[in-house]
């Protein structure tokens, strides 16, 4: 992050309102009333914009404009928060009062002069929704619909989407952080229904990051993600019923890393941690997964959907290793549950918006390479399943159970991908599962971008990747029995 | 509660944004438009430990406009509600729309659908509650559940409060306006024995605040609902009847309501496309919605396109009666909206229901599900996988908690194989149900 990021960021934030960095500074001086330890003012604005195609035709497009600050006050554990849309010096001076009243006695302590964080930009920070013509746009998704259509006369419904969202922040903290950041995120999607002899299946690809629209054109993805969705649809559309019961399972790389999402990643959370809800909890320094499992977060990978220069709450992006060679090394820390467990933050504190509490949260999650390949790993199964997609997942993660639903999958018979199998539900406990992954691919990949991550109600984009792995032994939820 | 709302005058000023707006945007060329306006004000608090953990303020405005050029429409909206950004927001909306294609289906209801009485549906019921005393009752709530022995820990308790009031209006002349209240008390808890650590919750919530439950008896019942997981084991696997519990079982009711609503149908999405007349219950259960009733948690007197509600009956003796329409998924299926823009409006069945001992003493050997993980609904096929945990039943007694299984089969399956209806009613969200038994499904432990 340079000088550029912040006058950008001042002039799209403050100069607006007739405001300067003062305001901020007045709104934290009225967070930090007695008693409160710690205070921050995030100041955001976000501009969206999103175009889809349903029959054929660009029938919906919206815009939408979204800002406003938040401020929050600590004391010891408690947090007092308050947000605004209206950004005026009175509405930064009542939001830091309303926050602060959280407490009412203790000693007055100031706000630290600011520094400005100075961080590596992991994105270019133009605005994604200037960057292309309407006209353009609407072309790229009839060219993606008509692509589609003409792969296969099964395809019976095309739904594209493009969408484009342009988010400046600002935080200054009484800790003397000042920082800003512009990022910007886009996303394209092609979903199709096929239909054959009664049968009817979805099929959906997409992808994106923090660049700008033109590189879809670049990268030809109307084209990319129309094919691989025709695909998915077609695959499925000879899906027989999946597997019930305990298999070992071969998972591909890129996408399916959402297993280390659930399985490990939301347990690593700091606050988690801290409270002791967490099943990885106390178990610093000890082996939670096999030999060779080496698990990253990292928010420094360029332009990807869930990197970050700096954090929502002004701590540069990181690559933070999580398990080293199976054993656990690190937690992912925002300031609050750093300062209490005694850490350091790690850029993981991340909020939705202005309105929401920044929280401990990934960003791009994985696995690094192992030394098999992918080949030989599918050869070691004589029964098993075979699982290159999935819908998303979930985990409960006091007890460690979690939960991730397969889109595209395959049986493997005697050491080769057989017929596929309709969509199931793999679910295992995540330290468990750590242990019985027994081969470890050398075809790491990061997936295409369309992650979303929820916790607490909040959503944000992140990513996730992993080589393709072998798991020993999990429980997958098909309907044939036995 | 600190901070001061007036609704009445909040009332006023979203009013007045939405004729600024409508007049705004019939000046820019727009050839009819509808929009939605709304403001609300709420706190949260949440106790950790007998401390108090974040005390949130919560005060949210929106503003969303479409407007129709001919046939071409746009949207735009905006959480900025001054004057200058309504007008910018219309002229985005109506720039918007220059660019989009000709759908001859595109346009609001018809007028004479539009809702003409407004009853007082009685849902708006503030809470002058002072942050001290919210304190107080999260406090005394999470307190009764760590009193309870084997409660090791504890995510906290919640106490959530809130007002508001929103708006729809339309070209038509349409201006309907809404106020409505929320409030609800819950509680996370932690127990732990030698296989690990168990996590559940309890919760009320109620548009009236004296309608909650004690906070003493929810903190209470989340230590039994975690202590109960305690000790789980693995689930045999086969085929199984399954027991969804209500909390569960209203879950199943919003996936055959997904798939009847008009915007899935029409893009070919569901497994119930043309499946109108046919029988996909037991004859002996209905299933509607009553929109009207009075202080009920989805009351509404018009839905997202200012058409009036009504009683609707989507399942009559086991057959699909109707699907569920908005004004646009009607014009696409060549139907008449059911004033369904927006969901389905306090869900109702109509069934015989079995007392819930004897629909558990009736079970040889199953499961009951108390919990459902997971994305695995496949709406487009019926097909459904989801991770699970619960209890054993054998011999028509509960034998303990089990966890870390998957239950699967097709959803136009399992409706047809609804065996029975508990009368452990469950009336805390916008469906009403008790315990739901299905047969025949495949268990994966």
């Amino acid at each position: 992050m340079n000088h550029d990021t912040f006058s950008q960021a001042t002039a799209l934030l403050l100069d607006p309102y007739g405001l300067s960095l003062e305001a901020l500074d007045t709104g934290l001086s009225h967070a930090m009333g007695p008693g409160v330890d710690f205070a921050d003012v995030y100041l955001q604005r976000s501009w969206r914009e999103s175009w889809s195609l349903e029959d054929g035709e660009v029938k919906e497009a919206g815009f939408n404009i979204d800002g406003g600050m938040g401020i929050r006050a600590q004391a010891g554990e408690k947090t007092g928060f308050a947000y605004s849309d209206q950004i005026s010096t009175d509405a930064f001076m009542d939001t830091g009062r309303t926050a602060s009243s959280i407490v009412r006695q203790g000693q007055s302590l100031g706000v630290k002069a600011e520094a400005r964080t100075m961080a590596p930009a992991r994105y270019a920070g133009g605005n994604p929704l200037d960057g292309m013509a309407p006209e353009v746009k609407v072309a790229l998704l009839r060219e993606a619909d008509r692509i589609a259509r003409s792969l296969d006369s099964a395809v019976r419904q095309v739904s594209v989407s493009l969408s484009a969202v342009y988010d400046v922040v600002m935080i200054r903290a009484s800790d003397g952080t000042l920082a800003a950041d512009l990022r910007p995120l886009v996303r394209f999607n092609v979903s199709v229904i096929a239909t054959r002899d009664g049968r009817r299946e979805r099929g959906s690809a997409g992808g994106g990051g923090r660049y700008g629209l033109d590189r879809f054109v670049q990268n030809n993805v109307a084209e990319r993600y129309a094919r691989e969705a025709v695909r998915q649809a077609l695959v499925n559309l000879d899906a027989r019923d999946a597997p019930a019961g305990q298999l070992p399972v071969v998972l591909g790389s890129g996408w399916p890393g959402v297993l280390l999402h659930e399985a490990v990643g939301h347990g690593l959370e700091g606050d988690f941690n801290r409270k002791g809800s967490s099943a990885f909890a106390g178990r610093m320094g000890e082996q939670v997964a096999a030999r060779g499992v080496t698990i990253v977060d990292d928010a420094t990978l360029s332009d990807l959907r869930g990197s970050l220069s700096v954090d929502d709450e002004g701590t540069p992006g990181a690559c933070t290793p999580l398990i080293e060679d199976g054993i656990l090394t690190g937690y992912m820390q925002d300031k609050l549950n750093a300062r209490l467990m005694g850490h350091a933050p790690t850029g993981n504190g991340r909020r939705e918006s202005y309105a929401h509490l920044p929280m401990p949260r990934m960003t791009n999650t994985y696995m690094l390479d192992g030394q098999h390949d992918p080949e030989e790993i599918i050869k070691s199964v004589r029964h098993g399943l075979y699982a290159v997609s999935f819908g998303g997942g979930q985990v409960d993660i006091t007890s460690g159970k979690f939960v991730f639903s397969a889109s595209e999958a395959y049986m493997i018979e005697d050491g080769k991908v057989s017929y596929p199998v309709k969509g199931a539900t793999l679910i295992g406990n995540g330290p468990e599962s750590m242990s019985r992954i027994s081969m470890i691919g050398n075809d790491m990949a990061l997936d295409t971008g369309v992650g979303v991550c929820g916790k607490e109600g909040q959503s944000l984009p992140v990513g996730v990747g992993q080589p393709t792995l072998k798991l020993d032994e999990i429980t997958v939820g098909g309907t044939q029995a036995g | 509660m600190s901070q001061a709302f007036d609704i009445a005058a909040q009332q006023d000023a979203i009013t007045r944004q939405a004729e600024l707006a409508l007049a705004h945007a019939r000046q820019c060329g727009a050839t009819a438009c509808e929009l939605s306006a709304a403001i609300s004000q709420g706190t949260d608090i949440n106790v950790r430990m007998g401390q108090v953990d974040t005390l949130e303020l919560a005060r949210d405005q929106g503003f969303g406009i479409t407007v129709y050029v001919g046939q071409r429409k746009g949207n735009a909206s905006t959480s900025d509600a001054s004057e200058r950004s309504i007008r910018e927001t219309v002229e985005k909306a109506v720039d918007i729309a220059r660019f989009t294609g000709e759908d001859s289906m595109a346009g609001l209801a018809d007028p004479d659908l539009m809702a003409t009485s407004l009853p007082n549906l009685d849902v708006h019921h503030p809470w002058a509650l002072s942050v001290e005393e919210a304190i107080d009752m999260a406090t005394r709530c999470e307190q009764a559940g760590l009193d309870v022995e084997g409660i090791s820990n504890s995510e906290g308790a919640s106490l959530a409060t809130g007002e508001g009031v929103s708006l729809y209006a339309n070209s038509h002349g349409f201006l309907g306006v809404q106020r409505g209240s929320r409030h609800s008390l819950s509680c996370v808890l932690i127990a732990r024995d030698d296989n690990g650590m168990q996590r559940d919750y309890d919760f009320s919530s109620s548009r009236h605040p004296f309608l909650l439950r004690a906070p003493e008896d929810i903190g209470h019942r989340a230590a039994e609902r975690v202590l109960s997981r305690l000790g789980a084991k693995r689930a045999p696997s086969g085929t199984f009847p399954v027991v969804f519990a209500p909390e569960v079982a209203s879950g199943l009711v919003g996936h055959f309501l997904n798939s009847i609503a008009g915007g899935a149908l029409y893009r070919e999405a569901s497994f119930l496309c043309d499946a109108l007349g046919d029988r996909l219950f037991p004859d002996w259960f209905s299933l509607g919605e009553r929109p009207q009733l009075p202080g009920e948690s989805s009351s509404a007197a018009f839905d997202g396109d200012g058409v009036f509600t009504r009683d609707n009956d989507f399942i009559r003796d086991g057959h699909l009666a109707s699907y569920m329409l908005s004004a646009y998924s009607a014009r696409r299926l060549n139907l008449v909206t059911t004033g369904n823009a927006g969901g389905a409006r306090n869900v109702r069945i109509d069934a015989p229901l079995t007392e819930y001992s004897s629909l558990i003493s009736g079970i040889d050997k199953g499961v009951i599900v108390t919990e459902l993980m997971g994305q695995g609904i496949n709406t487009v096929t019926g097909d459904y996988s989801r991770g699970a945990s619960g209890f054993l039943v054998e011999n028509g007694q509960i034998t303990g908690p089990i966890e870390e299984f998957t239950i699967a089969g097709n959803l136009r399956g399992m409706f047809s194989a609804l065996t029975a209806l508990g009368d452990d009613v469950d009336t805390r969200g916008s469906i009403h149900t008790g315990s739901w038994l299905i047969d025949g499904m495949t268990v994966a432990g």
